[in-house]
């Protein structure tokens, strides 16, 4: 041992440079930002997707998936799903307008029983799934249809709709209400427009302002729940936690991780996220819909996987799953600029789920060290 | 042979029983171990090695009997509480896991902190220095510590297990079949592993069915055989033959040994 100690593993070979930086999750997520944009900067240049208009539009809808993904990429890499999501989206929208407009509470209290609501339906999820050992895929698709069916139910109950409006209204003059639904940097823009870096409107009643307004907290959102996430997950001690429950329960249990807690608190994580893309959403329409949020949780674990994170947990990135959900935002709208016909954007959500996928088996392997 | 059996035993397990329903897991075994002895305890598949071991690391509860850890009796609810007294398992399959660094896998459930902000974050600089120190210590060279446990090999794994627990400040070490998927070399090194650990005054409980094995390392052997012990015997006062016999239970396979040449 000593000898092998001096001299090394003679049959360990170098890693390449570029294979280090391949075995990093995030590179697919880069590299297919990168294509994307260099596609659409080819193809629909012209067509106002790259002016301010254009940008704001596909950073939002890119924002929209981000917020989610960021919960589904965490509650991935500790080993579970969540096919809740989107129903949850649904719900937790019909609940502040259940509240808030046909109860008349105040918003900000609609807001914060629909959060605690929400959250405990995540923990309930979560504590099925860790006391039976079912797979979460099972107990979360059971919530799907649970969740979806009292989005229904109750607005057809008792408003004889499944649309509810008036949530703006509602919403006027509250305090917590503007920290989904506001906008932020409007001093900004108005100055990009005074200075000319954005167009402003030269007509109508609005002429003078930027065709940008102002940041809407839904981005602002989407971009702190990244920070959150990828600095919970890479640089604290829970963010080891989240890995190693993901990896191998059963190893991290004997090494003292709660194992249970961590996969717990990562359901309850996802409820939140769905709930805050809920609520700029309905702040946003200013109605909540029984249909809002359908597909999403596929939406989210394909801009997870996409972003390097591995579907059978312990390995992935926030940062890498953000780029899932840019490269998302950016197909789809890209695809409406472009004037191609958008049920090819499903074309396209299969064929880079795939391809993601087979890259991820094989950097496993690599990771692995190929056995 | 080793003048440290003198000294009081870490821990002492009196006639533990441990009854899952109607069926008897442990009748009434006994096993004292001292500190920096390698007590090997062997026997067959079934033969409780796995209950004992389990109620000597809080995995569960003894039915009947003592356990007795430093001096004092010992009542452990959880993994958690030995592990905090100072009990540590190292497990066959269940120590690492493949998909995260050789530090992160070090660190895991003892992560180091520090605070910035007021915030505790996860002390990097600190668990990768640590990491490669420890590692060069038992004899492995690591690329770095971002190295993922994966690409070590089975031997490298379990000394990495178990140089972890001995860094977390272990008194008693079980180690659960920690060679019997490996291969010769790596046995080796395993082994060597264990004897660096035992001259640390740490005890180490080292449970196999492999004779070779236990011999090679072994100050003291406690055989188990369908939940009772046959008695603890000293390095020098029993032939492997007789190891091998033991945990058998007897007859059949001696005769069996005859026809196989003594290859078992």
């Amino acid at each position: 041992m000593a000898d092998t100690a001096a001299t090394g593993d003679e049959r360990v070979k170098e890693i390449p440079a570029w294979r280090r930086a391949l075995i990093r999750p995030e590179l697919g997520g880069i590299c297919g930002a990168v294509l994307v944009f260099a596609f659409f900067l080819l193809t629909a240049f012209d067509s106002g997707m790259f002016a301010p208009q254009g940008i704001m539009n596909w950073t939002i809808v890119s924002a929209q998936f981000m917020i989610i993904a960021v919960g589904a990429c965490l509650l991935m890499i500790a080993g579970e799903f969540d096919l809740s999501v989107g129903s949850m989206i649904g719900f937790a929208g019909m609940m502040i307008a259940v509240f808030g407009v046909v109860l008349g509470w105040p918003m900000w209290m609609a807001i914060l029983i629909t959060f605690a609501l929400c959250l405990a339906i995540g923990a309930i999820n979560g504590f099925i799934v860790i006391k039976t050992g079912l797979p979460s895929f099972i107990v979360t698709l059971a919530f799907l249809f649970i969740l979806r069916g009292f989005t229904i139910y109750i607005p057809q109950t008792i408003e004889s709709k499944t649309i509810i409006g008036g949530i703006r209204d509602a919403a006027e003059g509250d305090w917590l209400a503007p920290i989904f639904g506001g906008k932020i940097g409007q001093g900004l823009f108005q100055w990009m427009g005074d200075v000319g870096m954005i167009e402003t409107f030269t007509r109508g009643n609005r002429a003078g302002q930027p065709v940008i307004d102002g940041l809407p907290m839904l981005v602002v959102w989407a971009i702190i729940l990244i920070v959150f996430g990828h600095v919970l997950l890479t640089r604290t001690r829970f963010g080891n936690w989240i890995f190693a429950s993901g990896g191998d329960a059963e190893a991290a249990r004997n090494s003292g991780v709660p194992v249970n807690k961590v996969k717990v608190l990562m359901f309850m994580f996802t409820a939140f996220c769905a709930t805050v893309f809920a609520l700029c959403q309905v702040m946003e329409f200013g109605s909540a819909g029984a249909d809002r949020g359908l597909l999403k949780e596929f939406e989210a674990i394909i801009a997870v996987v996409i972003g390097g994170a591995l579907l059978t947990g312990g390995y992935g990135s926030v940062i890498g799953a953000a780029l899932g959900a840019l490269i998302f935002g950016v197909v789809q709208q890209g695809l409406f600029f472009a004037g191609v016909e958008s049920s090819l954007f499903r074309v396209f959500l299969g064929v880079i789920l795939l391809g993601a996928v087979v890259l991820n088996t094989y950097i496993r392997r690599m990771i692995t060290g190929e056995r | 042979m080793n003048s440290r059996t003198e000294h009081a035993p870490i821990i002492r397990m009196k006639n533990i029983e441990k009854h899952f329903g109607s069926v008897i897991a442990l009748a009434g075994v006994s096993v004292d171990v001292y500190p920096g002895e390698c007590h090997c305890l062997l026997g067959d598949n079934g033969a409780g090695k796995s209950t004992f071991i389990k109620t000597m690391s809080g995995v569960h509860q003894p039915t009947k009997g003592e356990i007795i850890f430093e001096g004092a009796p010992m009542h452990f609810d959880d993994p958690r509480d030995a592990i905090a007294a100072g009990i540590a398992t190292v497990h066959q399959h269940l120590a690492m896991i493949p998909l995260m660094s050789v530090s992160r896998n070090f660190f895991m459930g003892n992560e180091p902190t520090k605070k910035r902000f007021g915030i505790p974050f996860f002390d990097h600089e600190y668990a990768d220095r640590v990491t490669m120190e420890e590692m060069r210590k038992m004899g492995i060279n690591l690329r770095g510590p971002d190295q993922a446990v994966g690409t070590l090999s089975g031997g490298e794994r379990q000394t990495v297990a178990i140089s972890r627990a001995v860094h977390f400040g272990a008194k008693v070490l079980i180690l659960d079949e920690p060679t019997s998927a490996l291969g010769v070399r790596q046995t080796s090194n395993v082994l060597a592993t264990i004897d660096r650990v035992r001259k640390q005054d740490i005890a180490v409980v080292f449970i196999t069915h492999n004779v070779r094995h236990a011999m090679a390392v072994g100050d003291r052997f406690t055989v188990l055989n369908r939940g009772q012990t046959l008695g603890t015997a000293q390095r020098g006062q029993i032939t492997p033959d007789e190891l091998q016999d033991m945990m058998a239970g007897g007859q059949e396979l001696a005769t069996l040994e005859g026809s196989l040449g003594g290859t078992v």
